[in-house]
């Protein structure tokens, strides 16, 4: 397990390398070097620690050098923090920054706290660490390619990529401690830098909208960073353990809500959502790392993490009520979106709220659609990000209403969103099929309020997902010539992408029983069977009939013969399909507008309200936890 | 009566009519004249429709649209010319915007005469026009098979 | 064998009886407005002529996208009449939606896109209700398969009234019956002309007017699963209130005119929680 040290050390240390270089070319050869090293390392450690048996293994005792040199990291990311803050003149985060540090500082001086294990290695840690370093990795690669056609679109930004790719390795590095983590101190201290670094990254362009947005995520992560200090601060002086699996088993009501609620401001639930829409401004790689693959599982997976603790208690049904509620109210909010990253971004925290009403729920079932969902999330979203991104960066463009007719103009692209928004939505995909298990489980759990969420969420879900796919495919002759500015190293990372949605969905129940029931069975002792394997199997052959019938009716219909007649427009089209000979007699451009339902369904409709309400019950039960078990 | 015959879709439009045939068009589908007991309904798209019902002369305006909803048409199909003016150009025929019947555009099979036609002669027009569809469609059929 | 039975019986028959059943209400429905009406096998020709028409086409696509509507309606279906699982019926059922939807965008024209448009939004309106539905089964017989709700001692429609309310007034939109008939239409002079079938000629319209008889036939199954039970005799009453509630739906057609796409989402929206929402509360209360 020697290994384990190295898969951290070596993001860090190629975060500490990349800026060093300033030929684009040799850095680019080095962030494929770092990001396929750190997916072998992940694979190695798989392959170690399978050949160890799998199970739980705990590593590094009492390491105080460590302890200390944290405490130091973390006094260093106050300063940074201050010393920004004070540059742009936002207050009131320092006193939030300060306030955590010194708690912090203040605990592990005054009532240190012995350490069984700082680092564990579990199938759950085990899957993130997977995921972080596949998906992770592949978008460092993308972002090779993406940077240099970034800045070649967006010359009024300061070409600062090299400082872009050292955070984003520098994330990993953090990303994979987080996971790993037994010791809530050394979580907290992974979990301040992701928020410190993802503050960095969304401010990368340093245009004003990206500075406010930047620290808005800032004040917001910081907040739930304060939570969880306090957690650690009553865990250390009241149980005297910092162990995340004693707490989780003491069931200690009040470091798990605040945890709970880290958990709920970092996987940006209502009413903390806006840090995540506002991060849209940032590169699109920045934007696939942070709210795909890993700043946002991070929230979930400590909620995950929480779940045996809240089943059937207060702070479950919070978590669960603020994540089904967060599910539908993002859901609809992405109905009114006409920028695709927008969309992508409200449906993020929609599909993680459902991820934290399960874990709120705490039922073995839905933490079986949790992990599943979380899964199949991570790769689909990256892939979507990547490929907004690089139609974008073709385009000029990531407004949906530009992506009419992408399907002529550019395919490749076209077919990787299409199987992403399949894979997020259409049955019989994995995500639909973890709903699915989810609303029995919601069924089970007697929650009625969350079973209505998801009926209603599931309808506007599909409303966004279908009228993004129509305008895709709406086969649309233009005579604007477009050309596929995209690299190949992007394209590399977005194939390996989709071959992985669609190998994830057909292997589906190897993934079920081989992955999620280990993992349910370390949390909970138990796993029983969610769904039976005919059911399963059942599944896999529905989703190749997705894949063979559209296909199968392609080789039958293609011999067939057609006669081409141009739309119906009234039969006043001017020869083809995109102009019409309007009331002057003069040609006019067809324009064809999707539904967005902005009065109905706006963001500034719906946010503020959901804001009031989603805050308003977690301050109450927040109160009513805390001051019910003091 | 065959295939066609049992379901013609009719597709109506009006020229340059001064609306009177097109009350009346609209007359056969009410209870009194029922044309759905044929099977007859009016489809206002050209793609499905089998008859083009056409009422008022053709002027400069809508010649390529009578031409183009006559291409989107699926064979076999006909043409109705419902009014004299559809059929002639009627009373406008000489106006300096009239270039005349319907049939100096496209092919008529059928002339319903008129000013305005009315419902029971615009319905005689629609069954005759059927006999011809069918014989089309024989026509159609025996040029595919060759061809 | 019965499973095998029933699917084999529900794809060959029900193109036929939901030809009849929209001979039926062509006739009921003229006879509504003071007409005679066509013939009772007048759709039967109606497709025949379809088939026999030249293959025009806007794209190379929309058949495709077609053919797959009406062969996933065809799976949808086949699930209710094996006995499987009708939650994964309905999602199924969406998928094959969305393949239709998707057709009618594929022709980037005008109407068939508002018709898309509109068919979305009626999706949107339905879809809580039948997912809810698929848990008031549940929380009634324990069982999402249709092979254990069938074989219950009592009718689940005697402790689900609310959803079959729901749910006949969410048929209105999958028969495209006015009020909710946005998104396409059965007669001339509208708005939007013929919305998502605006593109489809002959060949391709027919497979549509195929797929929509196997929708009826689902819909109706969906209505009798409320009403069948062990008992034998539980069979002819659920056929009958299959007719009834088909009439209903005819008689509503008739009197009622359309409405917008506003008032269609928030009646339906508001009808699912105040007839489905409720029964479901109840039903989960006293479990």
């Amino acid at each position: 397990m020697a290994i384990i040290p190295i898969l951290i050390g070596w993001p860090a240390l190629m975060a500490l390398v990349i800026p060093l270089l300033r030929d684009p070319r040799v850095r680019g050869r080095v962030v494929y070097g770092g990001a396929a090293v750190l997916m072998v390392l992940a694979a190695f450690l798989l392959g170690a620690w399978l050949q160890g048996g799998g199970g739980i293994v705990s590593l590094c005792g009492s390491v105080p050098l460590i302890d200390h040199l944290m405490l130091a990291g973390e006094f260093a990311l106050m300063i940074l923090i201050v010393v920004l803050s004070i540059k742009y003149k936002k207050y009131p985060v320092v006193l939030l920054s300060v306030g955590q540090t010194g708690l912090m500082a203040w605990s592990e001086l005054t009532c240190p706290v012995e350490s069984p294990t700082h680092i564990q290695l579990d199938c759950l840690s085990m899957l993130m660490i997977l995921i972080v370093a596949l998906v992770g990795g592949l978008i460092c690669i993308y972002a090779v390619g993406y940077m240099q056609a970034y800045h070649q679109h967006h010359k009024d930004y300061q070409d600062r990529s090299g400082f872009f790719f050292s955070m984003l390795f520098f994330f990993l590095a953090a990303m994979i401690g987080l996971v790993l983590s037994e010791n809530l101190v050394w979580m907290y201290f992974f979990w301040e830098i992701t928020s410190v670094i993802s503050f960095l990254l969304i401010g990368y362009t340093r245009t004003e909208e990206a500075i406010n947005n930047s620290f808005r995520a800032l004040w917001m992560n910081l907040l739930g960073g304060f939570g969880f200090a306090i957690a650690i601060v009553v865990a250390a002086h009241t149980l005297h353990t910092v162990q995340l699996g004693e707490l989780v088993a003491a069931k200690a009501t009040i470091p798990v809500v605040l945890l709970a609620m880290a958990g709920l401001t970092k996987s940006a639930q209502l009413p903390f959502s806006s840090w995540l829409l506002g991060a849209m401004v940032a590169p699109t790689p920045s934007s696939a790392l942070l709210h795909s693959a890993t700043m946002v599982k991070a929230g979930v997976y400590l909620l995950i993490r929480l779940a045996p603790a809240m089943a059937g208690n207060m702070t479950g049904m919070t978590v669960a009520f603020i994540g089904g509620f967060t599910f539908i109210a993002a859901s609809m909010m992405a109905i009114a979106q006409n920028d695709g990253k927008k969309v992508l971004a409200f449906s993020t925290v929609s599909n993680l709220g459902l991820i934290a009403a399960c874990a709120g729920i705490g039922a073995e079932e839905t933490i079986w659609a949790a992990v599943l969902l979380m899964i199949f999330h991570s790769v689909s979203k990256s892939m979507l990000f990547q490929a907004v991104g690089s139609i974008e960066n073709s385009l000029g463009s990531r407004d949906i209403e530009d992506m009419h007719g992408l399907l002529l103009r550019l395919p490749r692209l076209t077919y990787i969103m299409g199987i992403g928004i399949a894979g997020m939505y259409l049955a019989p995909f994995g995500m639909l099929i973890s709903k699915w298990v989810a609303l029995k489980a919601f069924v089970d759990a007697e929650n009625y309020l969350l079973v209505i969420f998801l009926a209603y969420g599931s309808a506007t879900t599909m409303l966004y997902w279908t009228k993004w796919l129509c305008k895709l495919v709406s086969l649309h002759h233009t005579k604007v010539k477009v050309t596929d500015a995209t690299h190949p190293d992007q394209y590399l990372s977005m194939y390996i992408h989709a071959a992985a949605t669609l190998g994830l969905c057909l292997l589906f129940p190897l993934v079920s029983s081989r992955v999620v029931t280990p993992i349910i069975q370390e949390l909970y002792g138990t796993a029983h069977e969610v769904l039976s394997m005919s059911v399963l199997t059942t599944m896999a052959i529905m989703l190749v009939s997705v894949l063979f019938v559209p296909s199968l009716m392609f080789l039958l219909t293609r011999s067939t013969h057609r006669h081409y007649v141009p739309i119906y427009m009234g039969g006043i089209n001017e020869g083809d399909n995109t102009y019409f000979t309007n009331s002057f007699g003069e040609p006019e451009h067809l324009y064809l507008s999707n539904w967005y339902l902005r009065f109905e369904f706006g963001r500034r409709r719906l946010m503020r309200p959901g804001v009031i309400i989603s805050a308003g019950v977690l301050i109450v039960m927040l109160c009513v936890i805390i001051g019910g078990a003091v | 009566m065959k295939k066609l015959a049992k379901s013609p879709w009719l597709l109506h439009y009006d020229a340059s009519s001064c609306n009177g045939c097109d009350i009346e068009v609209l007359a056969c589908t009410t209870p009194k004249y029922d044309i759905e007991r044929f099977g007859i309904i009016n489809t206002g798209d050209p793609f499905q429709a089998d008859i083009l019902l056409i009422t008022g002369g053709v002027n400069a305006q809508c010649e390529s649209v009578v031409k183009q909803l006559y291409e989107q048409m699926p064979n076999p199909k006909v043409v109705v010319a419902v009014g004299i003016c559809a059929c002639t150009g009627g009373v406008f025929k000489d106006c300096y915007n009239i270039k005349g019947g319907i049939d100096t555009v496209i092919p008529v099979d059928v002339y319903v005469p008129g000013c305005a036609a009315r419902p029971q002669a615009i319905i005689d027009g629609v069954v005759k026009a059927l006999e011809i569809l069918e014989e089309k469609r024989r026509n159609y059929h025996e040029n595919k098979e060759e061809g | 064998m019965m499973p095998v039975i029933s699917v084999l019986g529900y794809l060959l028959l029900a193109p036929l009886v939901g030809g009849l059943l929209d001979g039926l209400d062509r006739r009921v429905s003229a006879r509504m407005q003071g007409r005679q009406g066509p013939p009772m096998l007048q759709p039967f020709y109606d497709i025949k002529k379809l088939f026999s028409k030249q293959m025009i086409a806007v794209n190379s696509v929309q058949m495709l996208l077609n053919l797959s509507y009406l062969v996933f309606l065809a799976v949808a279906g086949s699930m209710l009449f094996a006995g499987a699982d009708i939650l994964m019926c309905l999602f199924i059922l969406s998928t094959a939606d969305m393949f239709l939807v998707m057709a009618a965008s594929s022709d980037s024209s005008p109407f068939a896109t508002l018709g898309a448009g509109r068919e979305m939004i009626q999706m949107m309106a339905y879809e809580p209700l039948t997912l809810l539905m698929a848990v008031g089964f549940y929380l009634a017989t324990g069982s999402f398969h249709v092979g254990n709700i069938i074989r219950m001692p009592h009718s689940a429609v005697l402790v689900m009234p609310g959803f079959l309310l729901g749910f006949m007034f969410i048929t209105a939109i999958k028969l495209r019956k006015s009020p909710f008939d946005l998104s396409t239409s059965h007669h001339a002079h509208q708005e939007m002309v013929k919305g998502i079938t605006t593109e489809m000629a002959g060949p391709t319209l027919a497979v549509m007017n195929i797929a929509e008889y196997y929708e009826m036939v689902l819909m109706l199954g969906i209505v009798a699963l409320f009403f069948l039970n062990e008992h034998w005799w539980s069979w002819p009453i659920a056929i009958v209130a299959c007719l009834v509630v088909f009439l209903l739906e005819i008689l509503w057609d008739n009197v009622s005119a359309r409405v917008k796409w506003r008032t269609l989402l928030d009646g339906c929206w508001v009808v699912t929680l105040l007839t489905g929402g409720l029964n479901g509360l109840i039903l989960m209360l006293v479990r």
